[in-house]
């Protein structure tokens, strides 16, 4: 999509281009749609009591921060999921070239670095904790 | 497919562009709001070289405090509290909080007023686009306006020395909670305070470096000339490349870092604060429940990534003069361009061997010593990579090789005075210490900086077409060189003997400071030749100053290639016009070709097409493409 | 001199410069809020048992929110679908549409929700006096069913004025509903609905008090990450809508007149960036509405 045919809008290679970005547009629709959707059940998700029913199947009895625990780490993987529908669909990651990509891996990367190990470093703490 | 210029200008009718051409701008338009990266580059320099020597003046004075402390100064004693305020110097004697705004300024200003825009963007801005055949940045308004953050950033840092209280005071690196309340309370703006306008001056400073990144690296992808693989780019645009990454990944942690702290300043929160903090003697109100931790956490982050920052660039320069000045090819070059790369990805995780005093435990200690000592192998390889570039070369040491050939032990010094400084063991007793300082300046002072001069002196012909003086550039390497070792050297002894990096006093008041001799001398007492070293290196740069700017106009006018080099920018005029090459340029070779074997000349330029005699199995005669 | 590749696309990497020049800024980006995200991380953990809130924002009003930035993400692309398929009127009513829903969001959040943070009070009750206020807290509930300690009373300051006057010796409180009911088993979790603040009053002697604030940036870390993390990412919702209203402007219709892709790859790249500051928000919403 990003190298249109080098012709005005009334010749017929370029309808047929334009036909093609069309054809994209049916998707970015369901694509919306399917985040409304998800935002709703985040919302409904997050007053499960994920700590009870947990509990409940596993004959073990969670406190509350435990059953927080588990609401978090449904939220944020619903939240995942979204922000991968937007990233791959509505900001074309899909079909985009390897450049970009190894860009943001090593973002990600350095990212998660920094989180991750400044995580390992709170908690490697034989003084405090 | 010549993609270029045929579809560019059949979208644009009645040659628009054309039109734009022979539109003279006007003087503000031309020299002041440029859009071409030659100018904004001179900018750089020219202010990078500003804030450099304000940067030395600050130490200059800091230095009499630790040679004589508690003394007036003499000459400018007088005259320096009607510049700084009656409470920094009354009487011409030092206070220790001015001493304090002292060693946090010369550091920022230094660091990122200074070394950072001269190295990355004035040397960059002006040079990559000419080595890589472009006519320009990919983004020239967004190169204006990153010099233009800078400029703001640089203003507002510089006004912090003349507000109430005097600029920040709490280290380069503004560790909380003292910076969370320093310059705060009755007789302070809650705006315009040092601590303040050094963080609001930052946010300037970052944004402009992000913007300038973001340039760089899309210019090095998308504007290489035909024939312009990147296993043939000179090795300065590879070290420029990386350091963009490193500047575009590692600076946004600190600006978190900063809102934050502006926060804690001014909305009164505790991003940094624990709970139950008393401050001059009094229970402060806040609301607690942060972490001074998490400051160091977020500011080393960019601050290790930020020491590459400083180094990647010289290294560069120092590359191109060695190959040019020696009359052969970089050895090589693979590992190099491999070596910068690892040093790039590495260099984001080793940044809490700066915290071994914070209290880590033994598991992310040992993973921080582990990849901190890794990253000293491809600075070993680029290292031991320039030295073998030497051997076999006809040497010639012309000015910008003087200072490019004393690049190579000083880095050495520091580099490997930095391996005790990697185990937190070594470093529970040297940590704060002169030593540290010894360490890192060794790197940046007879290391970076000489790189920058040397830099100065080679391509100072190109952008003016006349050379800087021989005499007068020797007359400055000379004393620089030997007074730099006088400054930096002692001071490893002094931090070995336990002297701390932030006395006031220069150690007079302190007992491992005065108890025992190191090489004849007291901690203390080594103050003294040091300072006197420093004073005279300062003396030692007004050749280069007058050199500077008096070969501008009546310097000994050269052709395009006085230095016989083989890179792309010496194939442009000097200096270059606006869009620099008359006919764009296609390489058809690697950027080092000197002295090959069977020619008329001892170099070959890289856009010098490649004869039937010269076609070997690794050098077909394909056709130079966009690759 | 026409700096290559600004519209068409260079051969060996695919890419137009914007296109990377964007991506680029993204990552930078991600690394920014990243930094603050790790800050939330640290402050949410380290908060001791009891003092990081739950419940306190307006969830609907948020969610609401969430869907108009959603629905703005879907205009702006189908903007650019619009412009590469030479629409010109259908980009412009859908770059109104997105610019109208960035407008509103800004607005429910400026007008509405943190305005409704800067009236609501909170009390931190001192440790030794938790016993007193016993009433308003229910710590031994909490103890009994394994729920975090209360350590605050919350609602509507009725004299404001004790805030700044040291001779008033005492807060009158008019209390949210955990407060004035604390044993009540609904009120173990959040609710959905918002529940308005009742009309039991308490009154709280200031000696019994360890911090008392609105709901402001200073009040504790949860307001304080909550502001600024909502704060910076308005700022780029309105960096957003401005470009976006350039873009909309007729000066660059006659960018669209003289190269239509030119325009089409400008709406490109701050659709890229819009889109960026709504994963962003998809992160933000559950963390500090929801959880």
């Amino acid at each position: 999509m990003n190298n249109p045919p080098d012709v005005t809008q009334d010749s017929k290679e370029y309808e047929e281009y334009a036909h093609g970005v069309q054809k994209h547009v049916r998707g970015y629709l369901i694509v919306g749609a399917t985040l409304l959707a998800f935002t709703m059940i985040t919302v409904a998700l997050s007053y499960v009591d994920f700590g009870a029913i947990l509990s409940s199947l596993f004959h073990t009895n969670l406190t509350s921060t435990q059953g927080r625990k588990a609401n978090i780490a449904v939220a944020v993987l619903v939240a995942t999921f979204k922000a991968g529908l937007v990233g791959a669909i509505f900001m074309h990651l899909a079909a985009e070239k390897r450049l970009i990509y190894r860009i943001l891996i090593f973002t990600g990367f350095f990212v998660l670095g920094l989180f991750w190990l400044t995580l390992l470093a709170w908690y490697d703490f034989p003084i405090f904790r | 497919m010549d993609a270029s210029a045929s579809v560019e200008i059949h979208h644009e009718p009645h040659g628009h562009d054309a039109a734009h051409e022979h539109h003279e701008l006007g003087f503000w338009r031309k020299y002041i709001f440029s859009t071409d990266h030659k100018v904004i580059g001179i900018q750089y320099g020219l202010c990078g070289m500003v804030f450099l020597f304000f940067g030395f003046c600050l130490m200059m004075m800091m230095r009499w405090q630790l040679a004589y402390p508690g003394q007036a100064m003499p000459v400018i004693g007088k005259w320096l509290p009607h510049i700084f305020g009656a409470e920094s110097m009354p009487d011409g004697k030092m206070t220790p909080n001015f001493y304090n705004s002292l060693g946090a300024m010369h550091g920022t200003i230094m660091i990122f007023l200074g070394v950072v825009p001269l190295a990355f963007a004035a040397f960059g801005n002006f040079v990559v686009p000419l080595q890589i055949g472009a006519p320009d940045m990919t983004f020239p308004k967004v190169n204006a306006a990153s010099f233009w953050a800078f400029a703001v950033g640089g203003v507002v840092m510089s006004m912090s020395f003349f507000v109430p209280g005097g600029a920040a005071k709490g280290g380069w690196t503004s560790y909380v909670p003292l910076a969370a309340f320093d310059d705060t309370g009755p007789g302070r703006n809650p705006v315009f305070n040092g601590q303040t306008l050094w963080l609001i001056g930052f946010i300037f400073l970052i944004t402009s470096s992000l913007l300038g990144a973001v340039n760089f690296i899309t210019t090095i992808i998308q504007l290489r000339a035909k024939g312009l693989t990147w296993m043939r780019l000179p090795f300065f645009v590879w070290a420029q490349f990386v350091t963009a990454f490193l500047l575009l990944l590692a600076f946004p942690p600190l600006e978190a870092a900063i809102i934050m702290q502006l926060m804690d300043r001014l909305a009164h929160t505790s991003f940094f604060l624990p709970a139950g903090l008393v401050v001059n003697g009094a229970p402060v109100s806040i609301s607690g429940g942060g972490n001074p931790l998490l400051w160091q956490h977020l500011f080393w982050f960019l601050g290790h990534p930020e020491v590459y920052v400083l180094i990647l660039p010289a290294f560069g320069i120092v590359a191109e003069i060695l190959a040019n000045n020696s009359r052969k090819p970089l050895w090589g070059y693979k590992s190099l361009v491999f070596s910068v790369l690892v040093i790039g990805f590495l260099s984001f995780i080793v940044w809490a061997h700066h915290m071994w005093l914070t209290g880590m435990g033994s598991a992310v200690s040992a993973f921080f010593q582990t990849t901190t000592l890794l990253i000293s192998i491809p600075s070993v390889i680029i290292l031991s990579a320039f030295f073998i570039s030497l051997w076999g070369g006809s040497i010639r040491f012309t000015v910008p090789m003087l200072f490019a050939t004393a690049f190579l032990p000083m880095f050495g010094i520091g580099g490997l005075t930095g391996i005790p400084l990697a185990f937190n063991s070594a470093d529970l007793y040297l940590h704060d210490t002169y030593y540290v300082i010894a360490h890192f300046h060794y790197i940046v002072a007879p290391g970076t900086i000489f790189g920058l001069f040397a830099g100065i002196y080679h391509w100072f012909p190109k952008a003016t077409g006349r050379k800087m003086n021989d005499f007068w550039g020797k007359v400055h390497f000379w004393p620089t060189l030997v007074c730099m070792n006088v400054i930096f050297l002692p001071m490893f002894l002094q931090g070995m003997a336990g002297m701390h990096r932030r006395w006031y006093d220069g150690g007079q008041g302190w007992g491992v400071a005065n108890e025992h001799t190191i090489w004849g001398l007291t901690g203390f007492q080594w103050n003294h030749p040091i300072s006197w070293a420093a004073w005279i290196m300062g003396l030692a740069q007004i050749p280069f100053i007058i050199n500077f700017f008096w070969c501008i106009k009546h310097g000994e006018k050269v052709n395009d290639n006085p230095w016989e080099a083989t890179t792309l920018e010496w194939t442009a005029p000097s200096p270059p016009p606006h869009g620099n090459f008359v006919q764009t340029p296609v390489a058809y070779r690697g950027p080092y070709e000197y002295s090959l074997p069977g020619r008329e000349r001892d170099f070959t330029m890289q856009s010098e097409p490649v004869e039937p005699a010269e076609r070997t199995r690794r050098k077909p005669a394909a056709e130079p493409v966009l690759a | 001199m026409e700096i290559p590749y600004t519209v068409s696309t260079r051969p060996d990497t695919g890419l137009w410069n914007a296109k990377i020049g964007i991506w680029l800024f993204l990552a930078s980006e991600v690394m920014l809020f990243g930094g603050l995200f790790s800050a939330y991380i640290f402050l949410r953990i380290d908060a001791a048992p009891g003092m990081w809130p739950h419940g306190v924002l307006n969830v609907p009003v948020g969610t609401f929110n969430t869907c108009v930035l959603i629905m703005s993400s879907v205009t702006v692309v189908l903007a650019w679908a619009a412009l590469k398929m030479r629409r010109y009127r259908a980009y412009w009513w859908y770059m109104l549409a997105t610019i109208s829903c960035g407008i509103i969001f800004l607005v429910v959040k400026l007008a509405y929700e943190w305005p409704q943070k800067y009236d609501h009070f909170g009390i931190y009750i001192k440790s030794e006096a938790l016993g007193k206020y016993e009433q308003y807290l229910g710590n031994a509930y909490a103890a009994e069913k394994e729920l975090p300690p209360r350590l605050e009373i919350t609602g509507h300051l009725h004299n404001p004025a004790a805030l700044t006057d040291p001779n008033i010796k005492e807060y009158e409180v008019a209390l949210d509903p955990l407060n004035a009911d604390p044993t009540n088993p609904s009120m173990d979790r959040p609710h959905f609905l918002p529940l308005t603040v009742t009309h039991k009053i308490a009154t709280i002697e200031k000696a019994d008090v360890e911090r008392a604030t609105m709901f402001l940036p200073t009040h504790n870390a949860y307001f304080a990450s909550y502001f600024t993390i909502t704060g910076l990412h308005g700022l780029h919702v309105l960096a957003g809508v401005i470009v976006f209203i350039y873009m909309w402007l007729p000066v660059s219709k006659k960018v669209y007149q003289r190269n239509p892709e030119h325009l089409a790859n400008r709406v490109e790249v701050s659709g890229l960036f819009w889109h960026f500051v709504d994963l962003i928000w998809i992160f933000v919403f559950p963390l500090f509405y929801l959880l």
